[in-house]
């Protein structure tokens, strides 16, 4: 034990936060329209639309089938175009997005879908509009599941970060790898494990909080 | 009211064709509470989805309130349909808003001014009763409740036509009881025009003016629920009051089978018999059922006298109008 670690872990903390928090919100912004997008334009959906379907069911295929670590490497010319490097934190979380957006996509295709559909004709026979029954019914209804959806996406980030990290993005990936194996640092490997369980932990009890605060169909429901 | 013009509706599941409904016409008079009868499968639910286009008609025309709604574009039908109410089986209120909320919804879709809906939201919840659950979510209500919210709900936009699709197949017979109530006396009170599905006979004699009879997609019956009822021989008559079975004993007299409907449901008919004509009925089997605020039965009786008093009293019966018929011997 040396006072080192305390510092060291206090910086990786701090740069797996930032690759994670700003890599969810992108995540989240292009995560959620293209679930949207996904139950709409399907078949029987509000704004049929096969063809594009088709493309961004396959596009989200493709994305959800490469492997992490294959798809940093393969992505590195588009991220030195939008970040002007590919080592660092910052360059980290272009792969961390693009890898998380069809995993996003996916997770609120899902919510969305286990919305039941009787609600939806309700909302057609009062006359709502295709953008009301978006924002006002299927978003509303789904939304705990897509707040435990959400939590499960973070959680993934927290992981695809310390691999992001491992190649030279910074983070606790980076400082278990550097200090704890390389340099046979138990206690940076041990102190790194801690602070990613915490964070998994924190991120779960968050969204299960959450989703249950918005829940008010069981017998959990407020009042 | 409301119209259907040949209408037939065709669907396609996995390369088969199911011919759901086939060549349907039907009127609903302005004013009136109409009942679609029909066993699981018949059509019902197809039917009563294409009076608001949920469904679309492969074939023929449906309108409403005097607008042809297949002629009309996304917009238009959007507006049409703010004036067709719907209330269904399963209740389908927004498990995440309040029941308030929920009311409020289809006024939003309108457009209302948020003190307006307020207040209508308000005088809603007063009508159907659950002024105090105004703040409580679905899940919290029972289903009666869920019920009269959906209703509350339908009814908000101030449509002239509501439609419901087994509205209380999914309630016990002493809420089926109260919501029927509700619906009666929305229709009286507001004015209401009602298309009603259901595959109980309870609800169509409660509180239905007319019915149609619907089998595998065919109407094979039309009419006031009274008058079909009246006679034997109407699909109607025979699903309310099911053939008496085979006997088991000796008639103790010459057999008829009665139904009374109208005046003669009034009048003390058995009584009139035996005074004017010396001749006993023994009541074998049978029943009186309310319809709306009359009555109507079919009894079987064994007419006990000589043979000629006998024929008399028939003969008097059939003087009447009333309809009887003599049970085959056995
Ligand atoms: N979306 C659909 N796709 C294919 N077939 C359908 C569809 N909806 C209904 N059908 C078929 O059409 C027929 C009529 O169905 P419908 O739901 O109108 O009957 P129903 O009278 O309402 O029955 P129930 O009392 O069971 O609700 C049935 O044979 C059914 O299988
Ligand atoms: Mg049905």
């Amino acid at each position: 034990m040396d006072s080192q670690l305390p510092r060291l872990l206090g910086v990786a903390t701090g740069e797996t936060l930032y690759m994670t928090s700003v890599a969810a919100v992108l995540v989240l912004l292009a995560g959620l329209p293209l679930g949207v997008l996904l139950v709409v334009t399907d078949r029987g959906g509000l704004w049929e639309r096969p063809a594009l379907n088709r493309v961004l069911g396959t596009l989200v295929n493709v994305g959800r089938s490469v492997p992490f670590i294959i798809l940093m490497v393969a992505i590195v010319p588009l991220t030195r175009l939008l970040v002007g490097t590919t080592i660092g934190t910052t360059a980290a979380i272009v792969p961390l997005v693009v890898a998380a957006i069809p995993f996003m996509g996916r997770v609120v295709e899902q919510s969305l879908r286990e919305v039941d559909a009787g609600l939806v004709e309700a909302a057609i026979a009062m006359g709502s509009t295709h953008r009301r029954i978006v924002f006002q019914v299927l978003i509303p209804e789904a939304l705990p599941s897509l707040v435990r959806g959400t939590a499960l996406v973070i959680i993934s980030l927290l992981g695809y970060s310390a691999m992001a990290g491992a190649v030279g993005g910074g983070g606790l990936g980076d400082l278990a790898v550097k200090y704890g194996y390389m340099r046979f640092r138990t206690d940076v490997m041990l102190g790194c494990l801690v602070v990613l369980l915490v964070l998994v932990q924190l991120v779960q009890w968050l969204g299960d909080a959450l989703a249950s605060r918005f829940d008010h169909t069981g017998a959990r429901s407020s009042r | 009211m409301i119209a259907f013009r040949g209408v037939s509706k065709v669907y396609t599941a996995s390369g088969r064709e199911v011919a759901a409904l086939r060549n349907v016409s039907l009127r609903v008079e302005a004013g009136e509470i109409h009942g679609v009868l029909g066993q699981s499968g018949a059509g019902k639910s197809t039917l009563i989805r294409c009076a608001n286009l949920l469904e679309r008609p492969t074939e023929g025309s449906v309108s409403v309130d005097g607008q042809d709604l297949l002629a009309l574009n996304p917009e238009a039908l959007r507006k049409a349909r703010q004036g067709i109410g719907m209330i269904f089986q399963h209740f389908n209120l927004f498990g995440s808003k309040t029941v308030a909320a929920n009311v409020a919804y289809p006024l939003e879709v309108a457009g209302a001014p948020r003190e307006a809906i307020r207040e209508r939201v308000e005088e809603l919840l007063s009508l159907v009763g659950l002024s105090d659950k105004a703040q409580a979510y679905p899940s919290q209500l029972s289903g009666g409740q869920k019920q009269r919210v959906g209703i509350a709900r339908a009814l908000a936009p101030r449509p002239r036509v509501l439609l419901s699709d087994e509205a209380t197949s999914a309630l016990d017979p002493e809420t089926t009881r109260s919501v029927l109530g509700l619906l009666r006396d929305i229709n009286q009170k507001l004015g209401v025009t009602l298309l009603l599905i259901t595959h109980q006979m309870d609800v169509v004699k409660a509180i239905c003016d007319s019915v149609s009879v619907l089998e595998r997609g065919r109407l094979v019956e039309q009419g006031k629920v009274t008058e079909l009822l009246a006679h034997p021989s109407t699909r109607l008559h025979q699903l309310c009051f099911p053939a008496f079975a085979p006997p088991t004993d000796a008639p103790s007299g010459r057999r008829v089978a009665l139904t009374l409907a109208g005046e003669h449901a009034r009048r003390p008919l058995l009584g009139t018999l035996a005074r004017q004509f010396d001749v006993d009925a023994l009541l074998v089997e049978g029943a009186m059922e309310r319809v709306g605020n009359t009555r109507v039965g079919r009894l079987l009786v064994d007419l006990q006298g000589s043979a000629d008093a006998v024929s008399q009293a028939l003969a008097y019966l059939r003087e009447q109008g009333l309809t009887l018929e003599e049970a085959a011997h056995g």
